[in-house]
């Protein structure tokens, strides 16, 4: 069963287990416009939670992407690095950024789920 | 209502009702309320431009006359170009100089029937009016052309969508300009842009400027673009960008900007700062204005501290991003002359790594102007 939670940063965050993955929404990619360059972090990394865990890029800034919760880097998606405009075609999907071994699972317990950041984006607008 | 820096209200440009119909993200410019891209976003926007033909609202810009007999002579004063050169028609670029030769401003200046018409940069326009006001009236009369708007249209594509509508426009050369008429409405049509392509810019009344505007967004070949795509083809055209990549600190001869010194006001001064800038023509600047190509695909931004590949600073980007043509990072920026020859290796230092990278030849894009 995996977990999909959210934070203010925009970044989500899916739980699977002892691991999560972490990628921006929708909604960041579309601010963001489109993404030119994503760096990735160093495998085994330990990130704190809402530590900087890597940088995305766009046209016009420069962004950081930020770590939900603590962990260590245990994957990172080359993928889209080789191809960042993926961050803007499947955000949710193949456009994921990185992938932690959790520090503190309940950690996740004070983000918010989808229906709470559908919310919280919609009040932005 | 949207509240720019310092709480000031944002104006708008007569094309404000076009730009959110078209689904345009606004943002403050300049103070102004401007697209900075509409919904196909920055590069294809960019793209577009580069192979058809890009409409873009540059209505913030300022637009001034110089009515006078003596207007040309009297400009000559305070800047280094030659303006009595400057045949009926005829348009070139220069640049508004302080005491020191450090540039006030850059703009356009073509030569009309009654005088001379100047096109400056939107954050400096109400500073460069009153300059101008203080300088040269009352031999010259200052018109600050409110009321008019600007469009560019700019790309491959331009000069036939244009002779479309103002036959025969097609045939006026790169840097001269026209009066005529688009759909009976007036307009003065110049042959320049800020994009490296070929193309227009179109100066009419704010009233005939959404209807034009949407008769050239019409045409099958043209596309609105915003500010964003603007910034990313000048860059790749190495274009200066004033306020950042050149400003009252840089003089033109480090700028790279010596071709817009007349070769008679070399001779003879009688601009601000004549001395220091023709003694640096002699001696070589200290620093030098260079294209810097990244080796990697990380984008240096305005900012980034340049250095020589052992770590030792050499100079600082000015403008850095991605450029859509090109494919990957490209930025401008000032290192000491020593480093300005193109192929120098040097470094950049983003989020505090040193990224390997070179001086390269500006523009890092061709430029394509249609010289007749």
């Amino acid at each position: 069963m995996s977990l999909l939670r959210f934070t203010k940063d925009h970044e989500w965050i899916r739980q699977e287990g002892d691991t999560a993955v972490i990628g921006i929404t929708d909604y960041a990619q579309e601010q963001l416009g489109d993404v030119v360059y994503v760096e990735l972090p160093e495998l085994g990394r330990q990130v704190e939670r809402g530590g900087e865990a890597a940088v995305v890029e766009s046209a016009k800034a420069a962004s950081e992407v930020y770590a939900p919760v603590a962990g260590e880097v245990v994957a990172v998606n080359d993928a889209i690095a080789a191809d960042p405009a993926t961050v803007n075609t499947d955000p949710m999907g193949n456009g994921w950024f990185i992938k932690l071994r959790l520090a503190e699972p309940a950690q996740l317990d004070g983000l918010m789920d989808e229906a709470a950041y559908r919310k919280f984006i919609a009040e932005l607008k | 209502m949207t509240l720019a820096d310092g709480a000031a209200p944002l104006s708008r440009t007569p094309l404000h009702a076009l730009h959110l119909a078209r689904g345009a993200r606004m943002v403050a410019f300049a103070g102004y309320e401007m697209p900075v891209q509409y919904p196909p976003g920055i590069i294809a926007e960019h793209l577009h431009t580069r192979t058809q033909a890009g409409l873009f609202d540059v209505s913030h810009m300022g637009q001034l006359r110089l009515i006078g007999q003596d207007a040309a002579a009297m400009l000559e004063r305070l800047v280094p170009g030659d303006v009595r050169g400057l045949a009926p028609g005829r348009m070139r670029y220069t640049l508004l100089l302080n005491d020191k030769g450090g540039i006030i401003d850059d703009l356009m200046v073509t030569r009309v029937e009654d005088g001379l018409f100047l096109v400056v940069n939107a954050a400096c326009k109400d500073t460069d009016t009153a300059h101008l006001r203080t300088e040269l009236e009352p031999f010259v009369t200052v018109d600050a052309c409110d009321g008019q708007a600007l469009l560019a249209l700019q790309g491959p594509a331009a000069a036939a969508v244009l002779a479309r509508f103002c036959p025969g426009i097609d045939r006026i050369p790169f840097m001269s300009a026209a009066t005529g008429s688009f759909d009976g409405r007036p307009c003065q049509v110049t042959r320049s842009g800020y994009t490296g392509e070929d193309g227009f810019e179109i100066s009419l009344a704010a009233a005939d400027a959404t209807a034009i505007a949407e008769r050239l967004l019409a045409e099958p070949e043209v596309a609105p673009i915003g500010l964003g795509a603007r910034d990313t083809l000048r860059l790749e055209a190495g274009l200066c960008l004033y306020g950042h990549d050149i400003d009252t600190t840089t003089n033109p001869v480090e700028a790279g900007l010596a071709w817009a010194i007349g070769a008679r006001r070399r001779a003879n001064g009688g601009f601000p700062g004549a001395a220091t800038i023709v003694a640096e023509l002699g001696a070589g600047p200290r620093r030098r204005r260079v294209g810097i190509q990244p080796e990697g695909r990380a984008p240096a931004r305005e900012g980034t501290v340049i250095t020589d590949p052992a770590g030792a600073p050499i100079g600082r980007v000015t403008s850095g991003g991605f450029g859509p043509s090109v494919g990957g990072p490209i930025a401008m920026g000032y290192v000491g002359s020593q480093f300005a020859a193109p192929g120098t290796a040097c470094a950049l230092v983003v989020r505090d790594q040193p990224r390997p990278a070179r001086v390269v030849p500006l523009p890092f894009v061709p430029h394509r102007y249609y010289r007749g």
